[in-house]
């Protein structure tokens, strides 16, 4: 059942071959079992097994819900989730429990989906590795699959070179590698959703920004952030995305335009299809594995009759300095809110109001979150708010203009990497500071948030070490079904192999056949 | 490794664009046959070629950035041609004591140390790059929805009355206040009487 598509599986509930607690019951079982991926912040057991009991009852007369009904998902610990803890892996906000859902909870949950829990990520979501949360770092699942550990030279005895899974929604992306979710809600500012999927092996889709309501979403970059939506296959991120687009009245960021739904992605004419390829993205730091395969993705569209044309921005190169500045400022702003009055953690020293917030955010935040907050008040200051924030902005209309007129010149779709290289060990990326490691994995993923552009990493093929690698398509704005379709077609071409993770082959938990979930025992 | 592989990618593209389009019998036999075989099978022969790619230089990348981005500020390799971004900086400059303590009281965040500082700085000589860009009558960008009428909801009560639930999380509280230390002592006073918290 695992192993199956979200319509599958729907279409199994409602027949009765598998009932919500059985799955409520296994998908909860894998959870204790990968227990040291650290995937999880929160897990919310009761929560699930009450959701699934009246998913039950509602199978039982025959109404269920949706596709999603009876259906395990993960939220990223960002969204705020009422009656549940909710910390953005934070001392700030350490035993904070919202009293309200984020819309696209709510959206979730009034489908009839399970709630498995609340998923760690990098604190605030400020981080491109899921290593800098106060509950620890994810480890990548791929660490432990067979595919990676027969590649592996070294002795696997001490778990010191397990990899990491990208970030900063990294929990949301080991939930569903490691089958304890059908689905996982991550948040999307910087390639948050894209990275880690790239490097988990998964679908990792950032839909259009003022498509899905951001109301919840604890903010980091008001401007850039959009919820993003992780899952095993294309079709299943279309099932999750046609319950969360929409307007939302709480959320005016949110565009009027409606929706075509249900989200089914139909069939596709490639040789109608026009590919851009962005030179500036061939950098030096590409793996030559991922340029590799960038290249042969290029060709199969072209084999297939599509028209592959070269295209030109300009501005990439700067893209990143941009998108740090207006990202500290941003933040900045965001994170003035944390002043321990009317929620969240709140220091004992109440000489004066200002020394108990300035103590208050020094205990509560990290160094990565003061150094953004730091960084971004500097380049809001009077003598430095041209210079540096609005010129920044400047420079990201040329960056939004160098799209649109990649577009304009015919293109449908863009192709780039997603990321540099496979994921790397943890005890490599740690090397670097995180503002360092941010500007160097982000650098194909950033400017689609900066422009706003729906994008979707699709995982393609393993590397010689054993590891995802996933491709990047960039749509238009508001094209996102056509995205899919494109990714769609393109899942169906490379057909990347399923996970092998030792522990859950090995008690029975997960069935493999050349390398396909074929059964999953619900014992 | 860079401007050589920029022509030879693309040009890899345009010979398979003239070898299909000499062949449009074969592509043609490739839709009409059973969708997945014939395809799969071709895309399968290109995975495994990718897979016996070599990978040349693992060890040199990881050591790359390791060397390229250190603090000491040595300038990162763009390659011939290619505009990356130097991701480390080169004599970031001293931002004054005044201007730290400015910052920290304009936060209320605490450097805390010197790295702390260093950062800032290193931060500062990133951001820097952006004076090349010529941005002569650029208007500002504040929002990918600017061309839109965005949504106002009318001006009506919808909710509300959730008072308990709001008070319920915050640590003081007396009858329906949050409570505040007093507000009238400015930080810069404390300065010298509030020992910092931090031991970095």
């Amino acid at each position: 059942m695992l192993g199956r598509t979200l319509r599958e599986v729907s279409a199994a509930l409602k027949q009765g071959q598998v009932t919500p607690t059985e799955l409520c019951k296994k998908c909860l079982s894998i959870i204790k079992k990968t227990k040291y991926l650290n995937a999880y912040i929160t897990v919310s057991e009761e929560v699930a097994l009450k959701q699934a009991e009246e998913s039950e009852k509602r199978h039982k007369q025959g109404q269920p819900l949706g596709d999603l009904d009876g259906i395990p998902v993960a939220v990223k610990d960002n969204f705020s989730t009422s009656g549940i803890e909710t910390t953005c892996a934070s001392n700030m906000l350490k035993g904070y429990i919202p009293p309200y859902n984020a819309t696209v909870v709510q959206k979730l949950l009034d489908q009839g989906a399970l709630l498995m829990g609340k998923t760690n990520l990098d604190e605030f979501a400020m981080g491109s590795g899921s290593t800098d949360g106060v509950f620890g770092p994810v480890k990548n699942p791929w660490s432990y699959s067979k595919q990676y550990r027969e590649r592996q030279r070294h002795d696997e005895h001490g778990d010191s070179h397990w990899l990491i899974t990208g970030g900063s929604s990294g929990g949301s992306a080991a939930a569903v590698a490691a089958y304890t979710c059908f689905a996982a809600l991550g948040s999307d500012t910087g390639g948050s959703t894209r990275n880690p999927a790239a490097h988990c092996g998964l679908v990792g889709f950032k839909p259009s920004y003022g498509l899905v309501s951001r109301h919840g979403l604890i903010p980091l970059v008001n401007s850039m952030d959009v919820p993003g939506i992780f899952t095993r296959c294309v079709d299943d991120t279309a099932v999750v995305l046609g319950v969360l687009a929409g307007h939302d009245p709480k959320d005016s960021t949110t565009v009027q335009d409606p929706i075509k739904l249900p989200m089914i992605l139909g069939e596709m004419d490639v040789s109608r299809l026009c590919i851009g390829i962005p030179k500036e993205y061939l950098v030096p730091e590409l793996s030559s594995e991922i340029r590799s395969l960038w290249s042969q993705a290029a060709d199969l569209f072209e084999s297939e009759g599509a028209k592959v044309i070269e295209v030109s921005l300009p501005h990439t190169c700067y893209s990143i300095v941009c998108y740090h500045v207006l990202c500290t400022s941003e933040v900045a702003s965001n994170m003035a809110r944390f002043d321990g009055l009317q929620y969240g953690h709140r220091s004992g020293i109440d000489v004066s109001t200002e020394a108990m917030y300035a103590a208050t955010r020094q205990e509560g935040f990290s160094d990565v979150v003061r150094g953004r907050i730091l960084s971004g008040n500097f380049f809001l200051l009077k003598e430095n708010y041209e210079n540096y924030f609005v010129k920044a902005q400047k420079v990201r209309r040329l960056i939004v203009r160098d799209f649109m007129n990649a577009f304009d010149s015919g293109v449908d779709v863009l192709l780039t990497p997603t990321t540099l290289s496979e994921a790397v060990p943890y005890l490599e990326f740690i090397k670097e500071d995180n503002r360092t490691r941010s500007a160097q994995d982000d650098i194909f993923t950033q400017a689609v948030n900066m422009a706003g552009l729906p994008a979707v990493s699709v995982p393609v093929a393993l590397s010689n070490q054993g590891l995802p690698i996933g491709l990047q398509f960039i749509g238009r704005a508001f094209c996102d079904q056509q995205l899919l379709t494109v990714a769609k077609w393109f899942e169906k071409q490379v057909q990347f192999p399923t996970i092998q993770l030792q522990d859950l082959m090995d008690d029975g938990s997960l069935v493999l056949e050349n390398g396909k979930l074929t059964s999953v025992s619900l014992t | 490794m860079s401007v050589q592989a920029s022509p030879t990618l693309f040009m890899a593209m345009a010979t398979a664009a003239t070898a299909t389009s000499a062949h449009p019998d074969v592509v043609s036999i490739a839709r009409v046959a059973p969708p997945s075989s014939l395809r799969r099978t071709r895309s399968k022969e290109m995975w495994a070629r990718a897979l016996r790619v070599r990978f040349p230089a693992t060890l040199n990348r990881g050591r790359g950035f390791a060397s390229k981005a250190g603090p000491q500020g040595k300038v990162q390799e763009a390659g011939q041609g290619t505009h990356s971004p130097r991701l480390a900086t080169q004599g970031a400059g001293r931002v004054p004591a005044a201007k730290i303590e400015h910052l920290e009281r304009l936060a209320l965040v605490n450097f805390g140390s010197r790295e702390a500082v260093a950062r800032l700085e290193k931060a500062i000589a990133f951001a820097d790059q952006l004076h090349a860009v010529d941005t002569d009558g650029v208007e500002p960008l504040e929002s990918v929805l600017e061309d839109r009428c965005v949504y106002l909801r009318s001006d009506n009560v919808a909710e509300g009355n959730c008072t308990e639930e709001l008070l319920r999380n915050s640590h003081h509280v007396v009858e329906e206040y949050f409570v505040a230390p007093p507000g009238n002592i400015s930080l810069p006073d404390l300065v010298n009487k509030t020992p910092s918290p931090t031991a970095e």
